[in-house]
This record gives C-alpha cells, sequence and structure tokens, in this order.
C-alpha cells in the first residue's frame, strides 16, 4: 500500500512533537520491523534542538530557574509552539507570554519581563546596521528649531518595560553577574536595548524615559515627546534622558517637518 | 532537464593570491569597512576546510590560520545585520567559502519556501560561496519548522517532488547545488529505490551536484546494514565535489543492534577516515569539509583535523600516482 | 505647561545635553586605545556581553543528538536556580502583588 507522501509526512511530524502517539507504521530497521527506538532517535533531535535553541537566547532565564526547570519549560513551548521559520536564532518570540501563563513559573512575576529583555537582546544583535548619530552632529541644529526637532531611532533599539526590578535581575544573572539579594517588590525598571556598533547595550531609562523613547520611535517631535514623558513622570528629566540616549547610539537621524524624510549623518 | 552546463563551475583552478596570508594582520577597521568581496577567492580547491563557528571567530580573524576554506550554515546568516555578518564579510574577504544550507526542506511533500529561497538567493550573491549544498531530507510541515534533517521514502512519488524541488532552486539561484547524501537512522517499508539508484536518477534528472558526506555513509551503512564500501562503490563519484567528516555516537536499538547517530560532537571515527581514504582514492582529492557543530572544541583541536584531512589527500594522491607509474 | 513654555525648556535642555555630550566626547576618545582583543570587539563584537560566553544566539546545526528526551512532567518541577536569592518582604519569589 502506498501513502502519498503529504500524509506519510503528516503522520511522522505529528508524532514527533506528540510522544503520546504511536510510532507510525512502515518505519522500520534493518529487518523490516518497525522500530520505535530509531523513530525515537527523531524526535529526540528535534525537541531537544530546539531546547537548545532556546537555552542559546535565554541564558540569564536558564540561571534563574535552573538547568533541569529551564529544559522541562523550553520542552512544553516547544512542543505547543514549535519554530515556524528554520532561522532558530529567531526562535522564542513568543517564549515570555508562555511563560507568563506557565503555571510552575508563576511564582516568579518578574520572569517574563527578563525573557523580554533577552528577547530584545538577541532582536537587537541581529537587527540591521546603521551608523548612531554623533554628539557633534546635533551642534549643527539652530537652536530655533530644536522643539520641533524629530530623530530616526536606530533599528536595533527595542524598549522594555517591566514593573519588576527586571533589568538588576537580568544583569546579575549575566556572564559574570553576581546572583545576591533583590526586592524584587522594589520600584519597576524600564531598559533601553541597542546595538549602535557590533555590541549590544542593555541600559537602564529614568523615569518618563520609556514613554519618551516611544513617543519618538513614532515619528513625535521632541516638545511633543516631552510632554508624553512629563505627562506619565512629572519631573521627567530631558536633559539625562536625551544624554543617555545619543551616549546609547539610540538615533540615526534627525529633522524637522512630520513625515520628513531624516537626515543621515555622514559615516563617522 | 541538465542544468550543468549552463552553471559556473563550482571549482576551478583559481590558485590562491598571494597575500592570502600574513599582510594587513592590524588592519582589521579598514577590513571591516571594505564591503566589496574579494571574487577571487570564490573557487573552493581540493583542501580541507572547517565549519565556521562562533566560538572561533576571533582567533580567526586574528590569526588568519593557513586552511582551505570555511563553511557556514547559511541559516545561522540570514539576520539583517550585526556581528555575524562582520565576522562572515571579514574571513570571506581571506578565505574562500561554501554555503550550507539546512533548512530548504528539498524532501517536503509542500512547495518550497519562496522567502527561503530569496534569502538564500541574496546571501548568495553577498558572499559569492565557492559552492552550495543542501540535504536530502524534508524539515518543515505546514506552519512548523523541525530542526532535523528527516528522511525520505526513496519511491517515485518522493523523486518526482525532489527533482521538482532541486529544478527550482538551481533555476531560481542561478547556479547548480550539490545534494548531501543523507545519515538515517530507520527505512521506510515502501521505498523502491535504494539509496544509491534514488540519488543516481536525481542527478540525471535535475544535472544537480553531489556532497558525499563519508560519516553518514558509515552511519547510515551500519544502522541499515549496508556495506559502506560497496556504498561508495556504487556513488556516482564522478558528480562529487565536496566530501564531508564528522564524528558519530554509537548506542543500539531495542534490538541491541547498532544504532550510531550523526552527532558532529567528536572528532572523525577511524573507519571514516578509512573509508575517506577509499572515497578520494577513486575520486581524487576534493573540498573536504570537517563539520564540528555541537560541544566545539579549541581552534587547535579543529584545525588539526582539517590538517589530517589534508594530510590524507596528498597520501593518496602519492599512492596512485605511484601504482599509476608502476602500472600497478 | 503652555506650549511656548514647553519648547524653551525644550531648547535649554538641549543646549544643556549638547554641551555636557561634546566636553565628555573628547575625553573618551582621548582615552579610546586598547588591546588587540578589545579592538576586535569594537570592530565586530563579541557575543558575550550580557549574553553566554561564546555564543551569538541560537544557530542551527545539521547535527543530531545522542541524548534522550526524557519527557518530564514540568507541573513537578519548581525552579531551584538563582530564583531562591530573589526576595521580597514576603519571603522568596515573588507572589504577584502587582499586574504586569
Amino acid at each position: 500500500m502506498q501513502q502519498l507522501a503529504t500524509d506519510r509526512q503528516r503522520e511522522f511530524a505529528a508524532a514527533l512533537l506528540d510522544a503520546t502517539l504511536a510510532t507510525p507504521p512502515g518505519l522500520i530497521g534493518p529487518d523490516g520491523e518497525l522500530s520505535s527506538k530509531r523513530f525515537s532517535v527523531y524526535r529526540n533531535n528535534v525537541v531537544l534542538g530546539l531546547i537548545e535553541a532556546l537555552r542559546a537566547n535565554f541564558p540569564a532565564t536558564c540561571r534563574i530557574v535552573g538547568d533541569e526547570f529551564f529544559r522541562a519549560m523550553a520542552r512544553a513551548y516547544a512542543v505547543s509552539e514549535p519554530p515556524t521559520s528554520p532561522m532558530l536564532f529567531d526562535y522564542g518570540a513568543g517564549f515570555a507570554d508562555f511563560v507568563a501563563v506557565f503555571d510552575p513559573a508563576v511564582s516568579l512575576s518578574y520572569l517574563p519581563d527578563v525573557i523580554r529583555i533577552e528577547r530584545a537582546w538577541v532582536e537587537a544583535y541581529h537587527a540591521r546596521d546603521a551608523v548612531a548619530l554623533e554628539p557633534v552632529a546635533l551642534a549643527a541644529i539652530p537652536n530655533d528649531r530644536v522643539a520641533e526637532l524629530r530623530f530616526s531611532l536606530h533599528p536595533s533599539l527595542r524598549v522594555v518595560r517591566s514593573l519588576f526590578p527586571a533589568v538588576t535581575i537580568w544583569r546579575m544573572n549575566i556572564t559574570d553577574g553576581v546572583p545576591r539579594s533583590v526586592d524584587v517588590d522594589s520600584d519597576g525598571e524600564d531598559a533601553v536595548v541597542v546595538r549602535p556598533g557590533a555590541e549590544v547595550e542593555v541600559r537602564l531609562i529614568p523615569p518618563g524615559g520609556a514613554e519618551f523613547i516611544t513617543a519618538l520611535a513614532s515619528g513625535q517631535s521632541l516638545t511633543e515627546a516631552t510632554r508624553r514623558a512629563m505627562t506619565e513622570f512629572a519631573l521627567f528629566d530631558l536633559s539625562t534622558n536625551l544624554a543617555m540616549l545619543v551616549q546609547a547610539g539610540a538615533f540615526i537621524g534627525y529633522g524637522f517637518a512630520q513625515g520628513e524624510s531624516y537626515g543621515k549623518t555622514e559615516a563617522r | 532537464m541538465n542544468f550543468a552546463v549552463g552553471y559556473p563551475v563550482n571549482h576551478g583552478a583559481l590558485s590562491f593570491p598571494s597575500e592570502l596570508n600574513g599582510q594587513d594582520k592590524e588592519d582589521m577597521t579598514l577590513a571591516l569597512e571594505s564591503v566589496a568581496l574579494d571574487t577571487r577567492l570564490q573557487a573552493i580547491l581540493s583542501r580541507a576546510g572547517v565549519g565556521l563557528k562562533a566560538e572561533h571567530y576571533r582567533t580567526i580573524v586574528a590569526t588568519r590560520p593557513d586552511i582551505g576554506f570555511f563553511e557556514v550554515h547559511a541559516e545561522n546568516y540570514m539576520g539583517a545585520g550585526g556581528p555575524p555578518h562582520r565576522y562572515l564579510t571579514e574571513i570571506r574577504n581571506h578565505y574562500p567559502l561554501s554555503l550550507h544550507g539546512v533548512g530548504l526542506s528539498i524532501g517536503a511533500a509542500r512547495p518550497l519556501d519562496r522567502d527561503h529561497l530569496r534569502r538564500l538567493k541574496q546571501l548568495i550573491e553577498r558572499y559569492q560561496p565557492g559552492l552550495f549544498s543542501e540535504h536530502l531530507a524534508w524539515s518543515t510541515h505546514d506552519t512548523r519548522f523541525f530542526d532535523d534533517l528527516l528522511p525520505v521514502p526513496y519511491t517515485s512519488e518522493t523523486l518526482a517532488l525532489v527533482t521538482d524541488h532541486i529544478d527550482e532552486v538551481q533555476d531560481t539561484l542561478g547556479r547548480q547545488m550539490l545534494l548531501e547524501n543523507p545519515s538515517t537512522y530507520l527505512a521506510f517499508a515502501e521505498s523502491t529505490y535504494s539509496e544509491i539508484d534514488f540519488i543516481v536518477e536525481t542527478v540525471r534528472r535535475t544535472g544537480c551536484g553531489l556532497l558525499l558526506d563519508v560519516n553518514n555513509v558509515y552511519v547510515s551503512s551500519t544502522n541499515q546494514r549496508w556495506d559502506p564500501i560497496r556504498y561508495l562503490d556504487e556513488y556516482p563519484l564522478a558528480h562529487v565535489q565536496e566530501i564531508h567528516l564528522a564524528g558519530y555516537t554509537r548506542e543500539a536499538d531495542e534490538a541491541g543492534r547498532p544504532l550510531l547517530i550523526d552527532t558532529h560532537d567528536r572528532p572523525v571515527d577511524e573507519h571514516v577516515w578509512s573509508l575517506f581514504e577509499h572515497a578520494i582514492g577513486r575520486v581524487g582529492p576534493k573540498p573536504t569539509l570537517i563539520e564540528w557543530d555541537t560541544k566545539v572544541p579549541t581552534w587547535p583541536e579543529l584545525k588539526a583535523e582539517a590538517d589530517r584531512a589534508e594530510a590524507t589527500m596528498v597520501a593518496v594522491g602519492k599512492r596512485e600516482r605511484h601504482r599509476a607509474a608502476i602500472g600497478y | 505647561m503652555s506650549n511656548e513654555t514647553l519648547s524653551i525648556l525644550v531648547a535649554g535642555a538641549f543646549a544643556a545635553t549638547l554641551g555636557s555630550l561634546l566636553a565628555t566626547t573628547t575625553t573618551n576618545s582621548a582615552i579610546a586605545q586598547g588591546t588587540e582583543a578589545s579592538r576586535l570587539e569594537k570592530c565586530y563584537g563579541v557575543a558575550l556581553k550580557g549574553q553566554n560566553d561564546c555564543y551569538a544566539g541560537a544557530g542551527t546545526t545539521c547535527a543530531g543528538t545522542s541524548t534522550v528526551d526524557y519527557e518530564g512532567n514540568s507541573y513537578k518541577l519548581v525552579p531551584k536556580g538563582t530564583c531562591t536569592t530573589m526576595v521580597t518582604p514576603k519571603g522568596h519569589g515573588s507572589l504577584t502583588p502587582k499586574n504586569s
């Protein structure tokens, strides 16, 4: 009996991710008999490969929960949301949301935000390259036009907002990080993640800054973005936030009118 | 359809430019900004190369070791930018490159992913690899990607879809691709072709070249109880343009029979070195790659494997010339 | 705050930021020297900063594994990593008093 290749691959694929399904018929060893052990090699390759991909992309998360727990959690995610693309460096976009409702992990309420920081790190790492604005380029801007200034942001830039001290927790769980006691109920931390050159930088955003960056990213002027930031945090410090963003390499160009194509600076 | 004639020949007789080693080691900043590739380094000679791993990026850039070529997995360089491209550009500027796809899913019973094919085309245009290869396997179903090289039954139906897909790949990329023989852990009861006949027929219909993975020959032969020497002797060796060598892990199936797994996590096994000698005794030296993808060793350990492959090719070449001279 | 007041505030803060940035930039470039390793990092980047040593994010291999995937019951597992050092006034871990 000849099965269509489509049907054959459908049943093979289903049994790869669901270990409760029987080995599909006709998958045989050298003596012509069905061999579940041989089929399980493929099962292991697929599931363990995905767990390793997640472990590579979320090392701090793995350190926080421990290897055994991470593997079990990654396995549950891999089986429920296998990748849709062969580019495995991009696997795990939905991991934070999955973990947020993953029962055994719900007591670690800060964990999804740590995962979001790690995810932003990976996205920034692989994002399009662009040359960041040097401070000297900003010196050319006439003072009477500063209020209507608009920036184009670096393509690698990501903002992660957290009600927990997620940046502190992330930082003490990366390579060379030293885990110590931290009050999970202390103030929330927001992070800006950007890779202006070769290295990904994760920086803490001062209060109101996340709202400010989000407004700038949506094309609002410096004045409009400042107003929005002050709505969230009345004591918003524009100077500190702006200096941090320029130093982080967050800007790659600027313009004035809405929708104007922003001038890029010359190479550094 | 046979495309072999129309495509650029993958490996030729160009020699390395004299500045391959030595000069400009200090000049990394400049090298990074020189976007244009030195296309003289496109052709891959019959030397040994290694799979390029992130762990070795800095050593390679800093010391520029003498090695025939590097091979990368195409999918790892499909991001928009960042360090992977910086390193690959710099390394590509000084070495020939082979591009090895692991996600095209040529054996899938569904149309090829056009977006993926387009990304491959862009990568080939950007890095000008001397060789491009993919697997006789499938890894996608519906919307899912399985990160493994899954086996196909050797039937006329599979043959038709594999040849259609290879035709489409070669048409789209405008060049010949090499097809790699798989390592398999089981067989399909419905297969009507032998693996060799299936590969012979695929080459005949598509004009694709072959990547002979000698470790896969040994792994599959052990698992399927074939004679690996006979496999090599029946293999269409005239179409082989590259060879892969790697390490495997020995397990057993439920009946206690050996079950070898293609783990790429250790040195090449002595049985595989013997088969390699046998193969190049038949086809002559070929670009030969050491694949070591997990538990990646230090650079010197990896380089030593490549050196052994190169030394083997030289020794076998001498032996064959000697045999020819004495009419043996 | 009126638009005009805000604009003046923005222009003032911008000028102040620029002044301090230009001052520090000069200092930074004056001390920007480095070893071979740090020059390499500057040009090409390391995966390491904030990530696993020597890992540029998940790759794609064509290798198999000999490890068996024991499908553990993840619901019986408890996190055992550094999370135990993260405390709240109420004890280890967080009992989710906040909505994230």
